[in-house]
């Protein structure tokens, strides 16, 4: 599976929907997930690629790291996995 | 002053799921202690405990769920939820408003904590799941039961060793009896049965390798249990307008410091707490038939206790029964004065009186009706029930029947 696949079906598994539903501009929001829904898809998205993602669940729109959309989320954990690299 | 009753209960321990299937086996002398079943139990000294067993987590909640209720958690929530379903209410408006929870524990999501400190120590991985501190909190329990139930008024957890339990029913009967609340929801839970847990209790040395024998001269220490007891407190007359059915009736009860040792027990403590809570129900001494006991096995609670009893009720102590049913269900720590209320409510509600097992040499420190072995059929007005902690904080609560 490619990050994009996985991420995809992380975020799916978290929103209790098919990989099919989730879309690149699917926002958290639309998905129905909510602030600690996203805090467990960053984990989960982190142990699946051995990151650290600059996420603070305190002020999210001020993290280094865009959530706006699924599609936003992909391309910065695909950044991540070739800073980290 | 209101009157405060019971309409209410609900359990899961090592002897049964839920309350009739605890008293049924109170009622046998059934033993639940039996060999731990858990990870790197080889590597520990005790390796005996009354566990729950056929239990899975996975029946009972969804995986959404689990991921915030350790296991303390999970005996508490369903325990509450037999104790809600059989008091009948539901909560809201202005009884939501008025209604809370207060419940005991003393080490909150051990294994929690147990599994998390394996998995950055000894794995050294370097992250865990976000939501370990609000799974391991020891207020987790109180506050997914007051979220279940609609419960909006005075809610908290209490954290006084073994005492927890009845530190916490009292402060919910005090609530009722004084018109602050309208319904509690309350009792304990404790889940230490994991490798870190016994391992740290095996380092005092207290701890049984073979069996819980309270006032049995060769009794040889503690054994653990886990589970949870959760009881719903109601005002009576808020109870009687609705037709409720009472279990009993909660008449007093108090609590004592010995401020003296931090694990040693005091006679004079233990007599203070007792006679408070006679005095606070204002009973007699010979009004009560039974006493529940903290009863715990080690040498130093069961000639104490013994003696604190002979102190308060003289010549009446040779009269009254006093059994410990920690010989069956293990001592609960946290959550076993709420387990052992329900002894109290089987001695007042249906006249059975709840046996010491793992009785084998009489004590001559320990000179009283213990109940040895088999239970025993006994009209009882008045129970007590008897917790006495680490850190010399006791607390002592008094039932009566509702005839």
């Amino acid at each position: 599976m490619n990050v994009h696949d996985q991420v995809i079906s992380i975020i799916a598994e978290q929103a209790v929907l098919e990989p099919a539903d989730v879309t690149l501009d699917s926002t958290l929001d639309s998905l129905g997930i909510d602030s600690l829904g996203l805090v467990e898809s960053i984990f989960a998205i982190e142990e699946a690629f051995d990151i650290q993602v600059p996420f603070n669940a305190n002020n999210p729109s001020e993290s280094d790291f865009d959530i706006s959309t699924v599609g936003s989320i992909i391309a910065g954990i695909e950044t991540l996995i070739a800073e980290q690299a | 002053m209101k009157r405060v009753v019971i309409t209410g209960a609900g359990t899961i321990n090592a002897l049964g799921h839920d309350v009739p299937q605890t008293l049924e086996a109170m009622k046998n002398g059934t033993c639940g202690i039996g060999p731990l079943d858990f990870r790197d139990v080889d590597r520990l000294i005790i390796k005996i405990g009354a566990q729950v067993h056929d239990f899975e987590p996975e029946n009972a909640f969804n995986r959404q769920q689990l991921s915030f209720y350790d296991r303390f958690t999970q005996f508490t929530l369903i325990a509450a939820k037999q104790a809600v379903s059989q008091s009948g209410l539901t909560f809201s408006g202005e009884l939501s408003a008025t209604s809370g929870v207060v419940l005991g524990t003393a080490g909150g999501g051990v294994s929690t904590w147990d599994e998390n400190y394996r998995s950055v120590y000894e794995e050294g991985k370097n992250r865990v799941h976000p939501f370990v501190v609000p799974k391991l909190m020891n207020n987790a329990a109180t506050s997914h039961v007051s979220m279940e139930y609609n419960l909006k008024g005075p809610s908290f957890t209490v954290s006084t060793a073994c005492a927890s339990s009845n530190h916490a029913m009292a402060q919910a009967f005090n609530m009722v009896r004084s018109g602050m609340a309208t319904v509690m929801l309350t009792g304990g839970s404790e889940s230490m049965l994991c490798f870190g847990g016994v391992k740290a209790w095996e380092g005092l040395r207290v701890m049984s390798k073979d069996a819980c024998r309270p006032f049995s001269a060769n009794r040889n220490g503690m054994v653990q249990g886990e589970g949870a007891a959760v009881f719903v407190f109601e005002e009576l007359d808020h109870a009687r307008a609705r037709g409720a059915e009472i279990l009993a009736e909660v008449v007093g009860f108090a609590m004592s410091s010995d401020a003296a040792d931090i694990v040693m027990p005091s006679k004079q403590g233990a007599a203070r707490a007792i006679a408070g809570a006679l005095r606070d129900a204002r009973l007699n001494p010979e009004d009560v038939g039974y006493i529940n006991a903290h009863g715990t096995g080690t040498a130093a609670n069961d000639k104490t206790e013994c003696a604190a009893v002979a102190d308060v009720f003289g010549h009446h102590a040779d009269d009254l029964m006093i059994s410990s049913t920690k010989s069956m269900h293990g001592h609960l720590i946290g959550g076993t004065g709420a387990v052992e209320l329900l002894a109290c409510i089987m001695a007042v509600r249906d006249g059975v009186i709840a046996p010491t097992i793992g009785y084998e040499e009489p004590d001559p420190e320990c000179a009283l009706d213990v109940v040895p072995n088999e239970a025993r059929e006994a009209a009882v007005d008045v129970a007590l029930s008897n917790a006495f902690a680490f850190g010399g904080l006791n607390a002592v609560m008094a039932l009566r029947a509702y005839r």
